[in-house]
Formats: structure tokens, C-alpha cells, sequence
């Protein structure tokens, strides 16, 4: 039985957050009314000429950086000519040879394997407006008895992420894709909203057997608005293919839609000769010019990267799962970073945050800024454990309280009686009433049976009233029970 | 000459700034002229007698209070029915626009009132600039003031016939390929192509967006000095606009030509050039020698193969341009019962004319797979290759001289059945769309029909300057003052 690999490679297209669209002055915060962010250029009426949004290019440049991509300073605008009623000009301003960036990598971990996801290209175009075709085709145009147009998205800024067929498999596909989400929405260019259209996924799919150089026929999947439909709808159509392979088929060259009600592709229009869109150079528009300058203008508002920021809370002791969870907050991150000092056990204020809090704020349905948790309340909490006043689980009760909105950390601990005495004098006098009170287990352990060992901690323990320092008991035993040998 | 129609527009604002005559009055004198003419001509599809009024009271108004907008204060001017003007309608002589009314002014048009100009109405053209006769319209041909069985010239015809015969003091039409410079010539008016970037593009409707640029038809160089100035200059609405002070184009009008260089382009000086139109050239260019230029002949190689290049750029960049015309968001829609597609392709079909559905053909074939390398990729590296020849000619000397057009004014219906005898109308005037340069045709007489003679001066980029001060020159040297028989307000209506 033949071994299939996967090849997958994604188009990414993001729409970017500006104040005004790509070549017009139009807001891109439009609400729900149709065409009510219009104008004779994103309207594309006679005589209408576009102007290039400096916001835009400094997002796309942005973008390229963060990925590790030349940044052309001379790049081309080109026109991609194509019929739709949606498309307002029946071309669409795009790139073609010249992106603004090209030949970048990003670094995506599934399970603890690295792998470098190679970046082909990152360029700049312009949204098109919103089709409703109304009739008997099931919603497409071709059997549309009329169609309704929105034109408020028609030249919306654009960004198109081409990566290389580096991908493997649907986990690494969905591992790039949410890693470039987090990218763009720590950039503060997009708001990456998947399920709103504004991060959109082309998910491009071929199998060959392992060993095979060529690439197989791919498919083009389009509709996933998830991150687990990207990798649904990669695993069914990995598996597809080979299934069709298998059973002696071949693949077609064609655009599939993916179904999340169905978990299945379907079909959509085979691409019985590739498409001519006609590109040319856009002669409205002169070539691009984004100077060195004006990259490392651009370069130094980019604050630390997704990737950066973990390794900096893994160097903390932090395992790379927790920091992960904690990057992808900027509200627990924030906490994290602040409660940071002296004392503080990073660790273990990560994994309250991680663990205790998400769970908490999950559990009562609340959000974390209406708890009143603060990082000093963090920092203090992580001291007193770290010192041995408070036990770990007794630390977890005090966090529920606080967050539950009590008080403060040393309030609530003390209040509720949870602090541990770590103090040796008042420890060494319960150790000596317990020896005195079994002789028989002092006497087995200097003969060298350490089992009783334990009881006598226990015993220790519930002098205390259970409030002593474990840990300091053991020490305290330990050196009376070999002292005297 | 006692009729204010046919004052230019220097003496028209000094009349206007005494006080003898008002805006008002001038404005009547065109409408008056027009009454007459438009029967015979048909240079308007628009004329917006009230918001010209509005205009030519408010100019009134204005100076009144000592407020002056300029040398265009107050001034009638037409413009060519492809410069997109608010609430009034703007069809580019094709059926696909008919009754569409633009929601803005594009940005010519916006300078021109903001410097008191009183726009009178729209002018007839070839439909969306293509052709060289004004005979494309969907509306109906425009006719030569000097002959009325022939044609003005195109595509910006109505603009040159109504500046001509005086039913406007100037006008505006834009040149892609020779649509101001050859009707200026066939009309025997002043006419002018900016460099390319001086005058915002901005609501023009686009033809070749590389090559068109809006220019002025005047009756005199002074005039055209103040047609330009008044549209010239940065606009942040138009990418490909020229950032930077704007030249002082009217700077040398009275200094002469005195030991000024002047190349005459050989190539355009032969075969395919009207004997006539040949000898007043040679004529003028030895005015200009015994004025004291130094006249010498230049060859641009190039030349010859600047027509085909040509006629696949503007083609291919026609073909994307008029893509939005679909029926989805304004102008026509067909009714023909269908689907969404079939409503975009049956509005096209029905709203373009032949000429307008050959360039969109002949430019979509042009970039199509397989052929860009061929035609599209071959047809810019000519491009290429013409700029070169000017910059090298530009070396040598401070201006080019040729004919502006091969031959006077055609026959209606002669060029019409052979379009590439129609497109070789445009041999001397494209080579300086195909560079971005500055050129301007000025009347130096007229042929044994009667029919007028235009001269053509090519200059640098941004070289308006030295580019009027030899256009003045010869104005001066040919005194040329003839005007079209047709240009009288007391004819009657056929």
C-alpha cells in the first residue's frame, strides 16, 4: 500500500483595519446599512482615479517584517481584470511581478516540532464588494434571478499572505494559520476576525506518494471561517484525494467549497482553462516607493512579536504550552508581566492565570476585568507561597477569593486562618512532644527502619493544626531523630 | 470685428475689468453666436443656459465687490462632454452614458469655477475620445465651421468648432493622441496638450490613462496660457499628477525666437504629408530662421513605429478602463430578460458604438495570455524608444517643429469606412502622448479649399515655457487672422 504525503500551501487574505480605504478616503468602520460608504472612486464611476493609502502601505510593510520579507522599495500595482457585479471597476487593483514583500518564513510548532513554513509573497489590493445573488442557483450568479449589491467592503485595503507548499498537514495548516493571526492582531493591523471575513483562508491541497518530488494536482478550498474548519476541511480533502487516488481517479484542477454543516468539500467550478486575468501595470498609479527610511520608520513601532514574547515567559521558567495561553491574552499577559519581581514565582502565577483564573472566569461567565484580580494581588499571593506562608492549595483558595472579590491576598489568608508557620522554635517543641510521646518510633528509625517516619511528620502536623510548613517539619525531624544517634 | 463673441479672452477681461461690458453680456453674445451656429454645426450636446446664467451673474457679482477671480473671471467656456460636471450631463457621445449626471466635478472643471470661468455646455466628441472626426458621436457628427461638408477634426471636435466660430471665448477637450492638437489644426484654432501629470485627470473619463490629458482650444496663445493656468497643478485626487511649483508658462511670450534651437522632425516632414500642409511648414520654419532661430532638421527613428505602438497601448488600456461601463451601478441597462452576467454583456452590447467595441477588442486580445509579450510588452518597449529619441533630440535642441495633422480638414464619411486611414490622422500628434511632453498646434494659414493649416511645437517635459514663446512667435510671424464665414451672429438658422 502506497505512503501519502500531503502538500498544502494557503492564501491568506487580511483585511487591514485603517481609518479609510485603499485608494479613497471612505471610513472601513462602515455599520450595516448598504452603500452608505460610497464614493465616485470605491464606486468606481466615470473620471474616478485612485490614490494609494499611506496607512495601508505602512500595514502591508508591517506585516512583511513581522515575517521576515524583503520589502521591495519600488513595487507595482497591477490590474487583474475580471467580470462581477461586485467588483466595481471590473478590475482589481492588485500586484503581479513587485509585490511590497516577498520571500519570508514563519516559524509554526505543532507538539513541540518546529517547522519553517516558507512566505512567497505579501501583497497589497483592494476588497470587493458584497453579492447576494437572489434565485434558483442555490445563492451563485450564474442562476441568480437578481443579485443585491453592497459596496461599503468595495476597496477596503487588502492583504494577500502567499506561503510555499511547505505545509504537511492540516494541524501544521491550522498551527500557520492561527500563529499569523496572532501575528497581524499583535501588529494591531486587522482584527483578524475569522468568523467576520476579515481574515479569509484559500487553502490550496495536493497528495503525491512519499518519495514523489513532483507535486500532485491540487484543489483550491475556499469558505473556511474557522480555525478548525481550515483543518477539517484540509484533513477531508487530504483524505479525499487519496481516497480518489487510491481507487484509481485523478484529481481535478478546481475550486472546492468547504461545507462545515456537511464536514465536506464540494466542487464549486472546475478551472477548465486557467483564468486570464489580463494583468497589466496600473498606468492610475506610479510605482510604490517605500524607502529604507520609511521601513525602519515602520520597523520600530513594531513591538515584540507573538514568538518573542514566549520565549521571553519560557526563559521565566514557564513551560511553552501555559505561555502560549498567556501570549495569546493580552489581558492575561498584562497581569503576568506586571505581577513579575522579586519573589514571585513565575511559574506558578502563570499556571494560576492559565489554569485557576480561565477556569474561574469560564465557570461564572465573567470577564476578567470584572473580578478586581490585580498583578500586585498576583505578586503577593506568589510571595507568601514562595516564602512558605501560604501552602500551594491553600494559595489556589485564596485566588478563588480574591477573585470572587473578598480581598486582598494576606487579608483573606489571614482572616481564614491559611497561614502556615514556618517558625522553627514553635516546631521543634511539637517535634519534642510527639518523640517523647513514641518512644517505640524514635527507636525503630535509629535503628535504621525509616518507615514511622512519615507518622511522626502527621503526627507533627496535627500538633500544629495542620498550619506548619511541611517541609520545615521534615527538615526539623530529620535532625532530631539523627542528632541524638 | 464689432461682435463681443469674437474678442479674445485677454481683451474680453479687460472690457469685463473696465466696467464697459458685463459677464452677462458676454455670455449672451455666445449663446447669441451659438443660436446661430449650432444649427449648422451641432459642437454641443449639452448647453446649460441657467447655471450659466448663475455663473455669469455671480462673476458680475463678484467683481462688483472688487473680488477677481483671474483671467478667466467671468469668461463663457465649453467643455468637452468627457470632463465630468455635478448635476449636469456628461455622456462621452456614448449611448451607454445617455442622461447620467455626475455627482462631482472633476477636478479641471472645479478650477475652472473656482477661477470665475462660466462653463456654457458640453461639446461633442468621438464616443469616449476614440477617433479623429468627431463623427464615433452616438449623437450625431459635429461639422467644420470653415466647411461644413467636412469634419473638425476629433476626438475633441465640438470643442474646436465652438472656440473657432466664437460660441465660446475657449474650451477644453483632452488629447490621448492628438484629440486637441488635430481638431486646433482642422479648426484653425490654438490647441494645446500639457505635459503629462500638469493637469489633473481626476473626472476625466479615462481613455488611455497613461497618454490623456486635458488641454485648451483658444483663439489666441495668450488665451491658451490662460485656459492652462487656471487647470494646471498638483491635485491630491490624480496619483499621476506632478507634485511641485507650477512653470511660468506665459513668461516669454514677447521675447522671440533669437538664437533659440529648433529641430524639424524628419520624419514627419515626408511621405504621407499633404504637399500643401508640407510647404506652409517649410514656410513658417523659415520665418523662424529670419527671425534669428537656428532651424535644423532632426530625425527621430522611432517615429515611424510610434502609430502601431500606439494603437495597442491605448487600446489595452481603453479595454480595462471601460470595464466599469456594466450597466450594475449607473448608465444604461439593457432589459433584455436574463441572468445578472447577461444583463452586464447585453448592456455593453447595446451601449457601445463599433469603434468603441473594436479598441475594447483589439486591447483585450493585446493582453490576453499568450500574445502580451507580442503586442502589449512589444508596443511598450517602442514607447520606450520614442521618449529616447526625444531625449536625445532635446539635447540638440529646445524645441521640435512638424505639422500638427497630415492634411487639412477630410471629408464627412471619407476616413469613416477605413479605420486605419482614420487612425493616420493622429501620425505627427502621438509620438509627443507616447513621451508625456508638452505640445501645442498653432494656425498658420489655410489651403487652397480654404480649409485651415496647423503648426505643431513639441517641447520637453514641463517646457510650456519655451513651448508658448515659439507658439507666440509664430502667431506673431503668420499673423494669422482669418475667421470661419460661419462665425457671424446674424446668419439664419438652416
Amino acid at each position: 500500500m502506497t505512503a501519502w504525503e500531503a502538500v498544502i500551501g494557503l492564501e491568506t487574505h487580511v483585511e487591514l483595519s485603517t481609518k479609510s480605504k485603499m485608494f479613497c478616503s471612505c471610513p472601513t468602520d462602515f455599520g450595516d446599512e448598504p452603500n452608505t460608504a460610497c464614493c465616485p472612486v470605491c464606486l468606481a464611476l466615470p473620471g474616478a482615479l485612485p490614490v494609494p493609502n499611506e496607512e495601508a502601505i505602512a500595514g502591508i510593510v508591517k506585516i512583511g517584517l513581522a515575517l521576515e520579507c524583503d520589502i521591495n522599495e519600488s513595487s507595482l500595482f497591477y490590474r487583474k481584470n475580471y467580470f462581477y457585479p461586485d467588483l466595481p471597476k471590473n478590475y482589481q487593483i492588485s500586484q503581479y511581478t513587485f509585490p511590497v514583500c516577498e520571500h519570508g518564513t514563519l516559524d509554526v510548532d505543532v507538539n513541540g516540532e518546529p517547522t519553517v513554513v516558507g512566505i512567497t509573497r505579501v501583497h497589497m489590493e483592494e476588497d470587493t464588494g458584497k453579492s447576494s445573488h437572489i434565485g434558483d442557483g442555490g445563492g451563485r450568479i450564474h442562476d441568480a434571478r437578481h443579485t443585491l449589491l453592497d459596496f461599503n467592503r468595495a476597496g477596503v485595503p487588502l492583504v494577500e499572505v502567499v506561503t510555499e507548499p511547505d505545509i504537511r498537514s492540516a494541524e501544521q495548516a491550522r498551527a500557520y494559520a492561527a500563529e499569523l493571526q496572532r501575528i497581524v492582531l499583535s501588529l494591531g493591523v486587522s482584527d483578524a476576525r475569522l468568523e467576520a471575513g476579515s481574515m479569509r483562508f484559500d487553502a490550496n491541497v495536493s497528495v503525491r506518494p512519499v518519495g514523489e518530488t513532483k507535486l500532485g494536482t491540487r484543489t483550491e478550498t475556499k469558505n473556511v471561517n474557522s480555525l478548525r474548519s481550515l483543518q477539517r476541511a484540509i484533513s477531508f480533502e487530504i483524505d479525499r484525494q487519496i481516497q480518489v487516488l487510491e481507487d484509481g481517479g485523478s484529481i481535478v484542477q478546481e475550486t472546492r467549497h468547504w461545507n462545515e454543516d456537511t464536514g465536506a468539500t464540494t466542487s464549486m467550478r472546475v478551472k477548465e482553462e486557467s483564468e486570464d486575468y489580463r494583468y497589466f501595470q496600473d498606468p492610475d498609479l506610479l510605482p510604490l516607493e517605500v524607502t529604507a527610511a520609511w521601513q525602519d520608520e515602520i520597523r520600530s513601532t513594531i513591538t515584540a512579536l507573538p514568538a518573542e514574547r514566549r520565549v521571553a515567559i519560557i526563559e521565566q521558567g514557564v513551560d511553552r504550552e501555559t505561555a502560549v495561553i498567556l501570549v495569546d491574552s493580552d489581558e492575561l499577559s498584562g497581569l503576568f508581566a506586571a505581577a513579575l519581581g522579586d519573589g514571585v514565582p513565575a511559574r506558578t502565577v502563570a499556571l494560576w492565570l492559565t489554569g485557576d483564573v480561565v477556569a474561574y472566569l469560564r465557570r461564572n461567565e465573567v470577564e476578567l476585568s470584572s473580578t478586581g484580580l490585580t498583578s500586585e494581588h498576583l505578586a503577593v499571593l506568589g510571595r507568601m507561597v514562595d516564602s512558605g506562608d501560604l501552602s500551594s492549595s491553600a494559595a489556589k483558595e485564596v485566588l478563588i477569593a480574591v477573585l470572587d472579590g473578598d480581598g486582598g491576598p494576606g487579608e483573606i489568608a489571614d482572616d481564614r486562618d491559611l497561614l502556615q508557620v514556618s517558625d522553627t522554635g514553635a516546631i521543634e517543641e511539637a517535634v519534642d512532644a510527639v518523640l517523647a510521646d513514641n518512644a517505640d518510633a524514635l527507636e525503630r528509625i535509629r535503628s535504621g527502619d525509616m518507615k514511622p517516619f512519615g507518622f511522626l511528620v502527621g503526627q507533627v502536623m496535627r500538633h500544629m493544626g495542620g498550619k506548619a510548613d511541611p517541609s520545615v517539619v521534615r527538615s526539623v525531624l530529620e535532625e532530631k531523630t539523627t542528632d541524638s544517634r | 470685428m464689432s461682435d463681443l463673441a469674437d474678442l479674445t479672452i485677454t481683451e474680453a477681461g479687460k472690457r469685463l475689468r473696465s466696467g464697459d461690458i458685463t459677464s452677462v453680456d458676454l455670455l449672451d453674445a455666445v449663446t447669441r453666436r451659438a443660436s446661430v451656429t449650432e444649427s449648422h454645426l451641432h459642437a454641443f450636446l449639452t448647453l446649460d443656459g441657467e447655471g450659466a446664467r448663475a455663473s455669469a451673474e455671480r462673476a458680475d457679482a463678484d467683481l462688483a465687490k472688487g473680488t477677481d477671480h483671474g483671467p478667466l473671471h467671468g469668461i463663457p467656456v465649453a467643455l468637452k462632454d468627457n470632463m465630468c460636471t455635478i448635476g449636469v450631463e456628461t455622456t462621452a457621445s456614448s449611448k451607454i452614458l445617455k442622461g447620467w449626471k455626475p455627482p462631482y466635478d472633476g477636478t479641471a472643471v472645479a478650477r475652472l469655477k473656482a477661477a470665475g470661468a462660466v462653463i456654457t455646455g458640453k461639446t461633442n466628441l468621438d464616443e469616449f475620445a476614440m477617433g479623429s472626426s468627431t463623427e464615433n458621436s452616438a449623437f450625431g457628427e459635429t461639422r467644420n465651421p470653415w466647411s461644413t461638408d467636412h469634419v473638425p477634426g476629433g476626438s475633441s471636435g465640438g470643442s474646436a468648432a465652438a472656440a473657432a466660430v466664437g460660441s465660446a471665448f475657449g474650451s477644453f477637450g483632452s488629447d490621448t493622441g492628438g484629440s486637441v492638437r488635430q481638431p486646433a489644426a482642422l479648426c484653425g484654432v490654438v490647441g494645446m496638450k500639457p505635459t503629462y501629470g500638469l493637469v489633473s485627470r481626476y473626472g476625466l473619463i479615462a481613455f488611455a490613462s497613461s497618454l490623456d490629458q486635458i488641454g485648451p482650444f483658444s483663439r489666441s496663445v495668450e488665451d491658451s496660457v490662460a485656459l492652462l493656468g487656471a487647470t494646471a497643478g498638483w491635485d491630491r485626487y490624480d496619483a499621476t499628477s506632478i507634485k511641485g511649483p507650477v512653470p511660468n508658462f506665459g513668461g516669454s511670450l514677447t521675447t522671440g525666437v533669437q538664437g533659440l534651437k529648433i529641430g524639424i522632425v524628419k520624419e514627419l516632414m515626408g511621405e504621407g504629408i499633404d504637399p500643401q500642409v508640407l510647404a506652409a511648414t517649410i514656410a513658417v520654419a523659415d520665418k523662424l530662421t529670419d527671425a534669428g532661430a537656428h532651424v535644423v532638421e532632426i530625425s527621430m527613428p522611432s517615429t515611424e513605429y510610434a502609430l502601431s505602438a500606439y494603437y495597442l497601448i491605448a487600446p489595452a488600456e481603453c479595454s480595462a478602463n471601460l470595464a466599469r461601463f456594466d450597466g450594475v451601478r449607473f448608465g444604461h441597462r439593457s432589459t433584455v430578460e436574463g441572468t445578472t452576467e447577461d444583463m452586464m454583456a447585453h448592456s455593453r452590447a447595446e451601449g457601445f458604438g463599433p469603434e468603441v467595441v473594436r479598441r475594447i477588442l483589439l486591447g483585450t486580445y493585446a493582453l490576453s495570455a499568450g500574445y502580451y509579450d507580442a503586442f502589449y510588452g512589444q508596443a511598450q518597449k517602442v514607447r520606450t524608444l520614442v521618449r529616447n529619441d526625444f531625449t536625445s533630440a532635446y539635447a540638440q535642441v529646445d524645441v521640435l517643429i512638424s505639422p500638427t495633422s497630415p492634411t487639412t480638414a477630410f471629408r464627412i464619411g471619407e476616413r469613416a469606412v477605413d479605420p486605419i486611414a482614420m487612425y493616420y490622422s493622429d501620425v505627427c500628434t502621438i509620438p509627443s502622448n507616447l513621451s508625456g511632453d508638452p505640445a501645442i498646434s498653432v494656425p498658420i494659414g489655410l489651403d487652397d479649399e480654404g480649409l485651415p493649416i496647423g503648426f505643431q511645437i513639441m517641447a520637453p517635459a514641463l517646457g510650456e515655457e519655451v513651448m508658448y514663446q515659439v507658439a507666440a512667435a509664430v502667431e506673431r510671424l503668420v499673423e494669422f487672422d482669418q475667421r470661419p464665414a460661419l462665425a457671424t451672429s446674424e446668419v439664419a438658422p438652416v
